[in-house]
């Protein structure tokens, strides 16, 4: 293993992230806190309570669930797009260096700023909202795993994006819809029987529904689907990935 | 300065690439390059030089054949293969935003070598580098932008190191610094090949040299023996008084005459002891033409490599 070139590549992405410290961190946690704002406290504060739970309370997984999906997704899309972009890419293809070990490096860069920007947003709803962590290690658990996936998604597509607006293709068209249709300010229970059969096929559902069970302990699907629903996504996302390293996919000639 | 050994640090065995689109960039290629020797391949535009130094480095995947650099074959041993080669690309493509000294020990870190600072400042000032490491690259010149991409190829002491066109588009002054400065990476024992258009730059440095043409290595050959075998001399003779043709008892001699008539020129090979020149000038002498001036020319590499080129084309 070239640890060496793992330690290098990931320090490289984490300087990227302090060096461009407004749009990496900042930004989400200010729109985050205008969720809070609108939703939690004015909106929030004339809405019963969802399963015990206070609204403003209620949407906080799913606050993050939105960030760390989106982030997740763009960090590692744009953190593999620009080398290709810029050209230095030759650099990464000429090393001594594995799929997985590149792999591992950009797509731990890219988890680690969504988990710190998760666990920020998390900070920012504490002063909103009233917050209790009923399964904190199922948590952390939902968070890593969601942050890896979606990075290894957001890796898939920043070397299938062949321009940049094709970077903002899925996140926008794709994963933000699922993610405000995947129950992050609703119940799926509140659901008409039919829209709440529809919203069983949305992925994001069980994302959010495992992660809210964490803090809350109330779900919409069983937290044991969720796992298997947010493990499922992983591997269909590393097999992806090694398929693109095994052919050369838009990486090699 | 150290003799080039015949040992072939990079072997390319008939080696193919055709790309998707149904190009054959290469075709069969064979090549062997020996451990400390300067080789300059040359060819024009599309003859497969980057092709070929891609599919060594890693960046294409070759069709057909194999390449070992130091015995390691650069598909099944690729980790071992690679961590001998650096690579300065032809295109200025650099981080925009790291500063030059991040940007340089990225590259020892990427190529599996522990940190050293004091390699990467030696790196740094060979290239003139040193008072720009705090720079972000976006903020160096075309020149400094260069060395930075050969600080990086350098970073982790590569055996082998490619330069494909280094000199394009660059001054005097830097052209002439990194010339030393392979001539320096010779002499520490490193493998440099490099493309380039600019044919002085290979007759300046090169050991050997190696012609393609349509993805073909045409010619490889010692760059003195090719100069000696292939190149030819000329006298030129400036008349006292113009001729309006070659005097038929002159015919059975290589001679030109300018269109003036004011000047004979005699071609001959510069191989073998006997080139005629003595005989030619008795000759001359007897057919009552006087010359008040004489001059001799050689072939340079550029006239030898557009000949071979031109020849297939």
């Amino acid at each position: 293993m070239n640890l060496y070139a793992v330690r290098a590549i990931y320090a490289f992405e984490m300087a990227r992230t302090w060096r461009t410290l407004m749009q990496s961190i900042v930004a989400p946690v200010i729109s985050t806190s205008l969720y809070f704002i609108v939703f939690g406290s004015a909106i929030g504060s004339r809405m019963p309570t969802v399963g015990g739970v206070s609204y403003g309370a209620f949407i906080v997984p799913g606050l993050i669930m939105l960030s760390l999906l989106t982030q997740s997704i763009s960090n590692a899309a744009f953190g593999i797009y620009f080398p290709k972009f810029a050209g230095t890419i030759y650099e990464l293809l000429s090393a001594p260096v594995s799929t997985m070990e590149i792999v591992v490096s950009y797509v731990g860069a890219a988890a680690t700023k969504s988990i710190i920007l998760g666990v920020i947003i998390l900070a920012t709803a504490a002063f909103f909202v009233p917050l209790r962590v009923e399964h904190p290690a199922w948590m952390l658990g939902f968070l890593l795993l969601t942050a890896a996936t979606f990075s290894l998604i957001g890796f898939i597509i920043g070397i299938w994006a062949d321009g940049f607006e094709k970077l903002q293709v899925v996140p926008l068209l794709i994963v933000t819809p699922l993610t405000f249709l995947g129950g992050s300010f609703y119940s799926i229970d509140m659901l008409p029987p039919f829209w709440r059969t529809v919203a069983l096929f949305n992925p994001v559902v069980y994302l959010i529904s495992g992660f809210r069970w964490s803090f809350y302990g109330s779900a919409d699907v069983a937290v044991g689907i969720s796992l298997g629903v947010t493990l499922g996504f992983l591997l269909a996302s590393i097999m992806i990935v090694a398929w693109i390293f095994k052919t050369g996919y838009r990486l090699k000639a | 300065m150290i003799r080039a050994t015949t040992r072939p640090i990079l072997k390319v065995t008939n080696l193919s690439k055709v790309y998707a689109s149904g190009f054959q960039a290469l075709k069969g290629v064979n090549l062997d390059i020996h451990e400390g020797e300067i080789f300059a391949l040359l060819g024009p535009n599309g003859a497969g030089k980057t092709t070929l130094i891609s599919i060594v480095c890693g960046i294409v995947t070759l069709s057909t054949g194999s390449v070992t650099v130091d015995g390691h074959d650069i598909a099944r041993d690729y980790r071992a293969a690679r961590s001998l080669i650096g690579l300065v690309p032809q295109e200025l493509t650099t981080d925009a935003f790291e500063s030059v000294w991040r940007t340089v020990s990225f590259s020892r870190g990427l190529f599996g070598r522990s940190p050293s600072p004091a390699h990467i400042e030696k790196v740094l000032k060979d290239l003139s580098l040193w008072d720009k490491r705090d720079n972000k690259i976006i903020t160096l010149s075309g020149g400094m932008k260069r060395r930075v991409l050969i600080a990086k190829a350098l970073a982790h002491e590569p055996r082998v190191l490619f330069l494909d066109e280094p000199t394009a588009g660059v001054d005097v002054d830097l052209r002439r610094d990194m010339w030393q400065l392979v001539r320096d990476l010779r002499a520490s024992g490193v493998t440099v090949i490099l493309t380039t258009h600019y044919i002085n730059e290979a007759e300046e440095m090169a050991d050997r040299v190696g012609v393609m043409r349509k993805g073909e290595i045409i010619l490889v050959k010692d760059k003195v023996e090719l100069m000696r075998d292939l190149g030819k001399k000329q006298l030129w003779l400036q008349l006292q008084k113009p001729l309006g043709e070659i005097p038929a008892a002159l015919s059975m001699y290589p001679l030109a005459l300018s269109g003036d008539g004011t000047c004979l020129t005699y071609t001959y090979d510069t191989q073998g002891g006997r080139v005629g020149i003595m005989d030619f000038l008795k000759r001359l002498g007897e057919t009552g033409i006087d010359f008040r001036d004489v001059r001799t020319t050689e072939s340079s590499l550029e006239e030898i490599f557009v000949e071979l080129v031109k020849g297939g084309a």
